[in-house]
């Protein structure tokens, strides 16, 4: 059933639509002064807040040591299923070779990833952080396939609250061996 | 470990619930019985009881009686009085005494659990990220069911040697172990090569082969499947892909007649590994290390991928099978040798070709070695029974192809059908190949393929469903993995179009093969494919193959029906 709404009549003052008017002048006089919120993208960047969840990266630790281990859990719990790695052997006689595992390569389709989040939220080693690079342009699909050295290129170094791999070794070295 | 044939069960009970057992039985497979784990790590079914771990305490009790009567105490509601012992007992260790009763979930059992647990997570490293044992780690799953969850531990962990070679094919992470001792049992036990043992005390307790040995038996790939935690690792597997990915196939291992139950873990079209599947008729739980490289057959260098016709490479199959048929047809004296590494539906369909274009002579290829008493058997060809049944040979292949051999030397055959065998490795010369038309279905190009008009490429055994027939006539279905090369229209549709003569026609199924093999074999009467359980089906042996000298000798669940056979 139609309702119909009885609308109450304007009053004089209403009708010299002058207030409404002022009104709308207050407004943009007020938008005149006020400081600017428009950003000159791409000059200007937003600020990004820390729980951001950019594109994912791999990040070294404060020794420049890669992180990830090549576990794969990542790959696992992808939804989209983005991230391939093809998992290696770290020689021995190096560096890092107490860590024994390092990926060989690693691959995330940026044109699969939603990101979720899920990666960084299930690594063991927190090798990998949804950062904040937001942009992602390209030409080709292949440029959207992100390897290991762009992973590493975005994803930096970042503090270590942990350094379990590095205890460890000092461990083996003071002695606890056998 | 139930035997149906004997009568006499005793009565255990497992949280209160009644179990019947054979005498013997201990209360771990008491209670898998009825669904309930005690979870166990030194214990293994095929191996002795140490009861090392102590992982599979529980509380215990006995029907209480009196000692001078001998009459069951009764309490004051009438029923059976039981005496708990005061102390968890070993479930491994208690054998199935009549009225014996078990608390899995106690208190008592919970709390002896959670020490355990404690004790063996003290040393062991936090290594899950990058250790091939994730996923299928019985340290792991205990510790979410039964651990306390987070770690009391303040001191320093023990550091142990990560990467200690044992063997040609196992390497050692000590620092995981947690001296279950079930690799040196094996060892002793099954591999009957008593290399691997305990040295030093306490927390340092190491691994190690004896001095100047290694565990290098052709059994040494067992030990990583029963190592309860990553502590033995496979170096052909290792790091190279986790467990949790794998997807798991049921095979069959064609190393040799025995016909070891296998699984096959493959990702994506590539397989990664191959592990025993328990079988208590046929392998136990133990494979041969030899048949777990097997799978690397597949992508071998000279793998078969395109039909070639006339010694060049064509993307038809549909040509290729019509320009075999045409030689077949052509052909006036054709022979035919089969392979015992076929499948038995594979081996039906070659013999029927065989008996359809009047072929003068039918062999197979002998491979006959020596066995090694275990797992593999004297006669290195899977399916020389399945030849036999489906009629393919009627008597056991000779060491050598000497009537194929004579037939061409007199010019009475022209044209050979060979079946995924390299007959100049079975005794032919390359001069006399030269001389007839040769066909050739197989996996792999070998030295008969390059000299063949038409070569047809065939699947492996991990890229098509088929069966074997074992020493023991044991009838054992395997089912594809992965798939196959895209040149590759698979086995029985190969067969069909030559059956069929004029290329390939439709998708025969195995079904299909089946139906018509239940009713021309009377072996297989009643019989279909998906009918065959997955440990196996024992066949009737048909009496004109009973008394046959067969080359095997005595394996882990055969003896030769006549004695041990005359050495080769």
């Amino acid at each position: 059933m139609a309702l119909v709404i009885q609308r109450k009549p304007l009053s004089w003052l209403e009708k010299t639509y002058l207030p409404q008017i002022l009104g709308g002048l207050k407004i943009t006089l007020k938008h005149l002064f006020a400081p600017k919120v428009t950003l000159q993208y791409p000059e200007e960047r937003p600020v990004i807040p820390e729980n951001y969840r950019g594109v994912p990266t791999l990040v070294k630790d404060p020794n420049g040591r890669e992180k990830c281990v090549s576990c794969q859990l990542c790959e696992f719990v992808c939804p989209p299923k983005a991230i391939r790695i093809w998992p290696g052997e770290i020689p021995e006689n190096t560096e890092t070779s107490h860590v024994e595992k390092a990926p060989d390569d690693f691959e995330i389709d940026m044109l699969r990833c939603i990101y979720c989040g899920l990666c960084q939220e299930v690594c063991p080693e927190e090798a990998i952080f949804l950062q904040d690079t937001f942009s992602v342009t390209g030409y080709t699909r292949d440029e959207f396939k992100f390897r290991k050295e762009k992973l590493y290129e975005l994803g930096g170094t970042l503090p270590d609250r942990h350094y379990k791999w590095d205890k460890k070794k000092e461990a083996a070295r003071r002695g606890n061996a056998h | 470990m139930s035997n149906d044939n004997q009568p006499e069960l005793v009565t255990v009970y497992v949280d209160d619930r009644e179990v019947q057992v054979p005498p013997g039985t201990n209360m771990i497979e008491a209670a898998a019985k009825i669904g309930v784990e005690v979870p166990h790590y030194c214990y293994h079914p095929k191996l002795s009881v140490v009861g090392n771990c102590r992982m599979c305490m529980v509380e215990m009790g006995m029907p209480e009686k009196d000692r001078a009567t001998g009459q069951p105490v009764l309490d004051d509601e009438g029923n059976q009085k039981i005496m708990w012992m005061p102390k968890p007992a070993i479930a491994c260790a208690t054998k199935a005494m009549p009225g014996i009763r078990i608390k899995t979930d106690s208190e008592l059992t919970r709390s002896c659990q959670e020490g355990v647990m404690e004790f063996l997570l003290v040393n062991h490293p936090l290594d899950c990220p990058i250790c091939d044992q994730a996923g299928e780690c019985r340290l792991q799953e205990f510790a979410t069911d039964y651990g306390r969850g987070y770690s009391r531990f303040v001191e320093e962990k023990n550091v142990k040697p990560k990467r200690t070679v044992l063997g040609p094919r196992v390497m050692l992470d000590d620092e995981r172990c947690i001296l279950c001792s079930r690799c040196i049992r094996f060892c002793q036990e099954v591999a009957d090569d008593d290399v691997l043992g305990f040295v030093d005390r306490g927390s340092y307790t190491t691994l190690t082969c004896y001095p100047g040995k290694q565990l290098e038996n052709n059994y040494s790939l067992n030990t990583v499947d029963i190592c309860p935690v990553g502590a033995l690792t496979s170096m052909d597997f290792r790091f190279r892909m986790r467990a949790w990915f794998l997807k798991e196939t049921h095979s069959i291992c064609t190393e040799s007649s025995v016909g070891a139950n296998t699984v096959v873990g493959s990702r994506e079209g590539t397989i990664y590994r191959i592990t025993p599947r328990r079988n208590d008729q046929v392998n136990d739980t133990w494979m041969a290390d030899s048949g777990r490289e097997r799978y690397k057959q597949v992508e071998a260098k000279n793998r078969l991928l395109h039909p070639r016709v006339d010694g060049a490479e064509t993307a038809d199959p549909e040509a290729a099978v019509a320009a075999a048929s045409r030689l077949l047809q052509g052909g006036k004296g054709i022979a035919f040798v089969g392979s015992g590494r076929c499948s038995v539906e594979e081996q039906y369909l070659f013999r029927k070709l065989a008996d359809q274009v009047g072929a003068k002579s039918r062999a197979l290829v002998s491979r006959v070695s020596e066995g090694d008493g275990l797992l593999i058997s004297a006669d290195r060809n899977p399916n020389v029974r399945g030849a036999l049944v489906t009629g393919l040979i009627d008597e056991l292949p000779g060491r050598e192809l000497s009537a194929l051999a004579t037939g061409i030397d007199s010019g009475e055959l022209d044209t050979v059908v060979v079946y995924n065998e390299d007959l100049t490795a079975a005794g032919m010369t390359a001069e006399q190949l030269d001389k007839i038309t040769v066909i050739y279905l197989g996996t792999h190009a070998n030295p008969t393929s390059d000299r063949s008009q038409v070569a047809l490429p065939t699947l492996t055994v991990f890229e098509k469903n088929g069966s074997f027939i074992n020493q023991q006539y044991r009838l054992q279905k395997f089912f594809q993995a992965v798939p196959g090369p895209a040149g590759a229209p698979g086995d029985l549709r190969t067969l069909a179009g030559l059956l069929a003569g004029n290329g390939l026609q439709g998708h025969p199924g195995i079904d299909d093969v089946w139906e018509e093999m239940s009713e021309a074999i009377p072996a297989f009467s009643g019989l279909r494919f998906m009918k065959i359980p997955s440990g196996g089906l024992p066949l009737e042996v048909p009496s004109r193959l009973r008394d046959l000298p067969y080359a095997e000798g005595k394996t882990l669940h055969y003896e030769p029906a006549g004695g041990e056979p005359a050495a080769v």
